[in-house]
């Protein structure tokens, strides 16, 4: 086996292991299904090159998809997450279509705006509760046999769910497919040139990483019991790119390392705030430590700047410059 | 169903404000990115600094609104030029995205800045005198503030354009977006004119937001949902033609207008639509060239 081989064992040992060393299962099964989200966004952004600024339409329009099918129409769970995935399939083949046509930071822009327009219809539908959000979603029964009432069922279903996810990703990266995914990122002319027809492999990617993407949603609301307007906003797009970014673009374990960090930011960063500010005697760290938004902002800005690689990236790069030396 | 014309009248002229608004801010974005390559994300973050320092200004230093439509721009426009010199010129040889992100960092770090000082309930300042209340045009009343900041802004349009279409000035910035290293070999000081043609863009978009604040309520997150229309109204339009940013603008905000009279369920929601229609079409956009 190789070394990362050994790395992923350790960490799917610990992952089992978690709810019984005092990890809040919850709070874990939260990280889980962002975990997988920021994966699926790393396999269009890291692998294929590029940068979807609407994937919070997938995650949050699936949610709700997923969540009404459970609460108003009855479905059990597993139907739930099938809808749900379906959804974002169907949302980011219609993006997919549309955006494709521009290049680059065009892009980038047509999904943020397509995204901006799920954000209204989410805002006005009346299925989704507009402000409210859609609330009290049944966890339900998975088959209709077992019970996901106990977060430890719960759990570990999540994490089934998850790492098969999660061993699809590496496995489409790996085959031929994400090969010549890998060669239109790198040259798109030459892969044209070679004979490939370049859209239909990016639209094949962007439907599975939106897919994916409407899975984590979904899984989210089962989990979580509701689906509000914050997945659906353009700031859970942001969130993501972050999330990638500063776990290691086009890195396999970078999108996992980056959610955990940024999550677990969000959670505490009060704390932090006022930790530094009592630490330094610096009042500003407590403003700093009040508003997660400027703490992303500035993570984004210094991470632009100095730290692309992030972190799983830059022990990659450190590695294998020991391993030369 | 039958609507009144003032109704109608009023609405369009309101759409025409938004589009005015649409049209200065497309076009800030189409100049800096022709030239630095960036496509501004800070864009609406810098429109709402614009309306909330030239609040902070009239509310603390009783400061008028005519000095303040000067000097919010110029304040916002050296800010422009630090945010270039101390940050965006570290990533001109990076991929387009990096431009993206670093921006979207820093309208993060903007707006919670001023959320931290004010939260994000609306703050609202009057309107200046001189354009209070409104004219009777017989067929509808025409507020005098809208009218003005439709005039000023297709003033202020009008005069970028021909800035740039037919002065020295746009000769050189439009050489520069053609080939720099070109324009550099001839003696132009190209970083200095990247930078001050940040500082432009980013003034423009100030501007916008001390004419928008007594229409629309100043708030830290203004300028969020705003940016987001006017990436559509730039794929719409295409980012090649400065004339091709106004009318785009303009017309959107018009078609929006009208929107919110027949169907206001989807006023928000239009200029997304056309936007997937003309991807459709023309993918390239109303005046733009495929690259």
């Amino acid at each position: 086996m190789s070394k990362s081989s050994w790395g992923y064992l350790l960490l799917l040992l610990a992952l089992v292991a978690a709810p019984f060393v005092g990890a809040y299962p919850v709070f874990m099964m939260k990280l889980l299904c962002f975990a997988l989200f920021a994966s699926a966004f790393n396999l269009l952004l890291g692998y294929t090159g590029l940068l979807s600024f609407g994937h919070a339409a997938f995650l949050g329009g699936s949610a709700y998809i997923a969540g009404h099918a459970m609460k108003v129409w009855g479905f059990t769970p597993e139907v739930g997450l099938v809808l749900g995935t379906a959804t974002g399939a169907l949302l980011g083949w219609l993006f997919g279509l549309l955006a494709i046509r521009r290049q680059g930071i065009y892009f980038a822009m047509i999904t943020l705006a397509l995204a901006q327009m799920v954000f209204f219809v989410a805002l006005q539908a009346k299925f989704t509760g507009g402000e409210d959000g859609l609330q009290g979603v049944p966890r339900g029964s998975l088959f209709g046999v077992l019970p996901l009432q106990s977060d430890l069922t719960m759990y570990f279903v999540t994490l089934v769910i998850v790492v098969a996810a999660f061993a699809l990703i590496v496995r489409t990266i790996h085959s031929p497919f994400g090969q010549v995914l890998k060669g239109i990122k790198e040259n798109e002319p030459r892969a044209i040139s070679l004979g490939y027809d370049t859209h239909r492999f990016k639209l094949l990617a962007f439907v599975l990483s939106a897919a994916l993407a409407g899975l984590a949603g979904s899984l989210k609301t089962l989990v979580l019991g509701f689906a509000t307007l914050t997945d659906v906003h353009w700031t859970a797009s942001g969130g993501v790119i972050l999330m990638t970014l500063v776990g290691g673009l086009g890195t396999l374990s970078g999108p996992l390392v980056g959610a955990a960090v940024v999550i677990l930011l969000e959670n505490k960063i009060g704390e932090m705030g006022h930790g530094l500010a009592s630490l330094t005697g610096i009042e500003w760290f407590t403003t700093l430590g009040e508003s997660v938004t400027m703490v992303t902002g500035l993570i984004f800005v210094v991470c632009v700047l100095a730290f692309r690689r992030g972190i799983m990236g830059e022990i990659i790069a450190f590695l294998q410059r020991t391993r030369k030396a | 169903m039958t609507i009144s014309l003032p109704a109608l009248l009023s609405q369009l002229l309101l759409g025409l404000v938004n589009g005015s608004f649409y049209a200065i801010l497309s076009l800030g974005l189409a100049v800096i990115f022709g030239l630095l390559n960036v496509i501004n994300f800070a864009h609406g973050a810098l429109f709402m600094m614009g309306a909330i320092v030239t609040w902070m200004a009239m509310n603390y230093w009783d400061i008028s609104y005519w000095v303040m439509l000067v000097a919010a721009p110029l304040i916002v426009g050296v800010f422009g030029v630090l945010i270039e010199r101390l940050l965006l010129r570290w990533i001109y040889k990076l991929d387009h995205l990096y431009g993206l992100l670093l921006t979207l960092g820093l309208t993060l770090l903007i707006e919670g800045a001023f959320r931290s000082a004010y939260g994000v309930s609306g703050l609202s300042y009057d309107t200046p005198d001189a354009l209070t209340g409104a004219t009777d045009m017989g067929f509808m009343m025409l507020p005098n503030y809208r009218a003005w900041v439709v005039v000023a802004s297709l003033v202020v349009c009008f005069a970028t354009w021909f800035l740039i279409e037919k002065t020295r000035i746009g000769a050189y910035l439009r050489a520069g977006t053609e080939n720099p290293r070109l324009v550099e070999a001839f003696g132009v000081n190209v970083p200095l004119m990247i930078t001050l043609t940040y500082g432009f863009g980013v003034a423009l978009a100030a501007l916008a937001g001390v004419l928008a604040a007594p229409v629309i309520q100043v708030s830290p997150l203004m300028g969020q949902n705003l940016i987001i229309v006017v990436f559509a109204v730039v794929v719409i339009g295409g980012m090649g033609s400065i004339m091709g940013s106004i009318l785009t603008g303009l017309g959107l905000g018009v078609i929006e207008g009208l929107t919110k009279v027949f169907y206001p369920e989807a006023s928000s929601t239009v200029v997304f639509i056309i936007m997937a229609v003309v991807l459709l079409i023309r993918p390239a956009g109303l005046f733009g060239k495929e690259k």
